[in-house]
């Protein structure tokens, strides 16, 4: 088995990365659709990460970018749920072919 | 002296009385409009008999030769150096004539119109419309461009139109005003490409130098214009054919005849002036303008234009017999004399005596004009008493309008062409030049006088004499002192200007001519005009059933005529199965649908296009991620594989 | 063939099949589980590349106060019970078409690319490293976005407040309707 290394590491968070996508333009409820975007930004975290620890191992600015997007990501999925239960309370449903009202 | 202020004023005062009238006329002269009028247009004639008295007797006549005098030019669109359309007035001897004509019988049928039309709703409005008929008729006279002759022309046309369709409310009127307006139209459009013909060969515009330009063999212009050819005719020739066929529209020459007996329809004032005397003259005036050009570079065109002249005034006479509308058979008697004066034109030549019939053409101009506008005037006093226009209501009006009887007694004498008044002098020089230049037409023409004298004196026997038929309620006299006095200017008029020696004044080339009384030739017309006077009366002047008879007997020839040989069925039979069926629907259909078609399929595909484009925007957020997605590798690929 | 070597490509395996499943499951609750999952093996990649710090973040935040979060929503939505309904096939198959181009062209650009380390010492992320710099205020120092994440939780925070809150008839939203009813609702 070949020793696990950077191109790995790149490999499984594109992957990751085109699962949240498609999970993102395939699920018709809002809350997966909001669990896939959690897929999408775990997967760049990864990324951070794994060009820290190869390429530039001095530094630790990977790191804080993984930690602000975290913070970030908490609180942009907590302001995704108090839209998606406002969305609920008017429309009495969660599903994203509800939400279609601004188009032409 | 000559003045061309003076000249100037004489067509410009009746423009103001148009403006003056047609403006504030409604509201302030409501009143006095006849007054202003006929005040404006007296001043005119005085000056335009004191141009003649000048222009004949004092300065016009060089070595012998009137002169063309150019008074006033006013240069208005230049296109380059020699061809340009100018405003200007040209003094010649048949300018002078034409406006004594048309300025006196304008003040006649002005001065008869105060009587005439009294009481009328518009008067303002009807004074103000004749004051533009005679400042564009006078234009038309002295017009020194050919271009604005072309402009005046229209303008005439406009005028007609607008007094025919006077009585607006009447849908016979209004039919009649825009079929005359649309025929001369028609034939205007031949006069234009005429003028267009014309003025390229010769380079300019203007009137002599043209007319010098195309009889001169030497000159490029007349050698282009004969050169060139369509058809099998030269160019020039179709220049003036087409201008011809300008001045047939407008005189009512066959077959652009229609308009004319329709045209009745105005007031009978309005027929006197301009479609006996002034109006319907203008193509004769065209082509007597023209003449040189006609005469001696033309002598096809020249052809053409008596054969057409004889042929409507034969043809004219023969439906006069049997019409039976008063004002109809005047309006054929018209179209019939104007044949007269059109192929005495014809059979002329230019220069001294071979230019007889050009003499006598003018002359007769001027004579028809006075008995043609006595006749309509004096009819106008009958219909005025009878309230009718068909002759079956007419009779034994002799004891109740005696001084109308008098003057139509004389006009019709004219016309028919007895001895000392006024229309035999000027028909025996017609008939005299036809004799002596082209016999065919002297043969139509002497029927044609025969034919002339038996349905005028048809028409006086039927009104005058005859059994009496109108109702006995409603007599109100003769007509006031407005309407009589023109009658009796107009019978002075007719009974002595026989006289005059016209070809001391007027002529083709200028010079003098000496006309001379020869007894033996006209004893063949008046022999045939004293026939035709009896056989009416022994038709005509008690009641019988002779008429009936005569008319049985000659049934297909008295049906044709009687309904004006169907010319107007088949214009409109060519118009509407020919024109409309296959120009018109084809053309409608190709606009509609081609043209209009194509701008429609313009707008339909942009909506389309737009409809397809507003689709990107359709409220999903999961597409607007894939055309994201999409675009981002799309343009990844791009920079990857194509622009390094 | 070493240990290190078996434990990353199961923790791999695990990331990857817990999010496939996540994103193609017809019950949201298992949704959710699933993703719980992915999120640990994603935590359990970062101990195995020795950047503890990173993972006990990763677990506390995401998977401890996220997915928790996403539970709730569940609820309060009330989309426990029923199954999901199933998307268009004509959707399903575009999107994974487009979904692999774009993790095939990735992969292509990636093989192709050498990637060149610095190959300076390392620096341990240890917790006061990590410390050190976030608060540091030298060329390295992370003060600034420090400070600047702590307002965008403090904005996130009180708009989640305003947005989620209801607004009844009488409710403090309300007050220039003139109300009768002074009973301190809400707020």
């Amino acid at each position: 088995m070949i020793e696990p290394g950077l191109y790995h590491l790149l490999f499984i968070s594109t992957a990751l990365f085109f699962i949240g996508v498609y999970g993102f333009f395939t699920r018709r409820n809002l809350v997966t659709m909001l669990m896939s975007v959690e897929l999408i930004l775990n997967s760049v975290n990864l990324n951070f990460i794994a060009f820290n620890k190869y390429l530039w191992p001095d530094r630790l600015d990977g790191v804080f970018f993984t930690i602000f997007i975290i913070a970030i990501a908490a609180a942009e999925a907590a302001v995704a749920i108090a839209i998606i239960i406002n969305l609920y309370r008017s429309h009495r449903s969660i599903d994203v072919e509800n939400t279609e009202g601004m188009k032409f | 002296m000559l003045n061309a202020t003076y000249i100037a004023l004489i067509p410009l005062l009746p423009l103001a009385g148009f403006l003056l009238l047609g403006i504030f006329g409604r509201k302030y002269f409501k009143n006095t409009s006849g007054i202003i009028g006929t005040t404006l247009l007296l001043i005119s004639t005085l000056l335009a008999l004191y141009t003649a008295y000048g222009y004949f007797f004092e300065y016009g006549k060089v070595d012998g030769i009137y002169q063309k005098l150019v008074p006033l030019k006013y240069t208005w669109l230049e296109f380059s150096k020699a061809v340009s359309i100018d405003m200007g007035i040209i003094i010649d001897p048949i300018s002078v004539m034409m406006l004594v004509v048309v300025t006196f019988v304008s003040l006649m049928v002005h001065i008869y119109s105060l009587g005439y039309m009294k009481g009328d709703e518009r008067f303002p409005t009807y004074y103000a419309f004749l004051g533009l008929f005679t400042f564009s008729m006078l234009g038309l006279v002295v017009s020194s461009n050919i271009f604005q002759i072309y402009i005046f022309w229209e303008l005439v046309g406009v005028s007609s139109f607008l007094l025919i369709g006077y009585y607006y409310d009447k849908p016979s009127a209004v039919a009649a005003c825009k079929k005359a307006f649309i025929v001369t139209r028609f034939a205007d459009v031949g006069f234009l490409i005429g003028i267009l013909i014309l003025s390229f060969y010769s380079g300019t515009l203007d009137f002599n130098t043209l007319i010098a330009t195309l009889t001169s063999p030497e000159s490029n212009g007349y050698k282009n214009a004969v050169a060139a050819s369509f058809l099998g005719v030269s160019a020039l020739t179709w220049g003036l054919v087409l201008v011809f066929v300008g001045g047939a529209g407008k005189s009512a020459m066959f077959p652009l005849h229609i308009w004319l007996p329709d045209a009745m329809e105005g007031p009978t004032p309005v027929s006197a002036l301009i479609h006996a005397a002034t109006m319907v003259v203008a193509g004769v005036f065209l082509v007597a303008r023209l003449f040189p050009v006609f005469a001696i570079s033309s002598p096809g065109a020249l052809g053409i234009v008596g054969f057409v002249g004889a042929a409507s005034a034969l043809i004219a006479a023969i439906i006069a017999c049997t019409q039976t509308d008063i004002k109809r058979v005047l309006a054929y008697s018209t179209m019939s004399q104007i044949g007269y004066m059109m192929f005495a034109l014809g059979v002329s030549k230019y220069g001294g005596e071979e230019g007889l019939g050009y003499t006598a053409s003018m002359f007769h101009l001027f004579t028809h004009a006075m008995f043609k506008a006595l006749l309509f005037l004096s009819a106008g006093a009958v219909i005025h008493f009878i309230h009718s226009n068909e002759m079956k209501d007419m009779g034994g009006l002799r004891k109740y309008l005696p001084i109308t009887h008098i003057t139509f007694l004389i006009a019709c004498l004219a016309i028919a062409g007895v001895p000392s008044f006024v229309g035999f002098f000027s028909k025996e020089e017609i008939l005299l030049a036809a004799y002596q230049h082209n016999p065919t037409i002297y043969w139509i023409a002497l029927i044609t006088s025969g034919l002339t004298a038996f349905y005028m004196f048809r028409l006086y026997f039927s009104i005058f004499w005859n059994k009496e038929h109108h109702p006995h309620g409603e007599h109100h006299g003769e007509g006031g002192f407005a309407m009589m006095m023109p009658l009796a200017l107009l019978a002075i008029g007719a009974a002595a200007s026989g006289f005059i020696p016209f070809g001391d004044f007027v002529s083709s080339d200028g010079t003098r001519l000496e006309t001379e009384f020869h007894l033996q030739f006209s004893i063949a017309p008046v022999v045939l005009g004293l026939t035709g006077i009896f056989i009416a009366m022994w038709m005509y002047k008690t009641q019988n059933n002779k008429p009936d008879k005569v008319a049985a007997s000659l049934s297909g020839l008295y049906k044709a005529a009687y309904h004006k040989f169907y010319i107007d069925e088949i214009y409109v039979f060519i118009t509407q199965k020919i024109i409309f069926n296959f120009i018109g629907r084809p053309a409608a259909w190709f606009d509609k649908n081609v043209v209009d078609g194509l701008i429609n399929a313009t707008g339909n595909t942009t909506q389309w296009i737009s409809e397809k484009i507003k689709s990107f925007q359709s409220g999903k957020v999961q597409q607007y991620a894939i055309y994201f997605l999409i675009s981002v590798i799309g343009l990844a690929l791009l920079f990857i594989y194509v622009w390094k | 063939m070493s240990g290190s070597t078996i434990i990353f490509y199961l923790l791999a395996a695990l990331t990857l099949v817990s999010a496939v499943l996540a994103v193609t499951t017809r019950m949201i609750f298992r949704a959710a589980i699933y993703l719980l999952f992915s999120l640990i093996g994603i935590a359990g990649i970062y101990f195995w590349l020795q950047y503890e710090f990173i993972a006990a973040v990763q677990i506390v935040v995401y998977v401890g106060g996220i997915v928790v979060l996403i539970i709730f929503s569940i609820f309060l939505t009330q989309q426990a019970g029923e199954k999901l309904p199933k998307q268009k096939p004509g959707r399903q198959l575009f999107s994974a078409l487009a979904a692999f181009c774009g993790l095939a062209l990735v992969m292509l650009q990636l093989a192709q690319h050498i990637f060149v380390s610095t190959g300076k010492t390392a620096i341990e992320p240890t917790v006061t490293n990590i410390g050190n710099q976030m608060l540091g205020v030298d060329d390295n120092g992370y003060a600034l976005p420090f400070e600047v994440v702590s307002i965008l939780l403090l904005a996130a925070l009180i708009g989640c407040i305003v947005i989620a809150l209801k607004t009844k008839p009488n409710g403090i939203m309300n007050k220039e309707q003139g109300i009768s009813n002074n009973e301190g609702s809400g707020f």
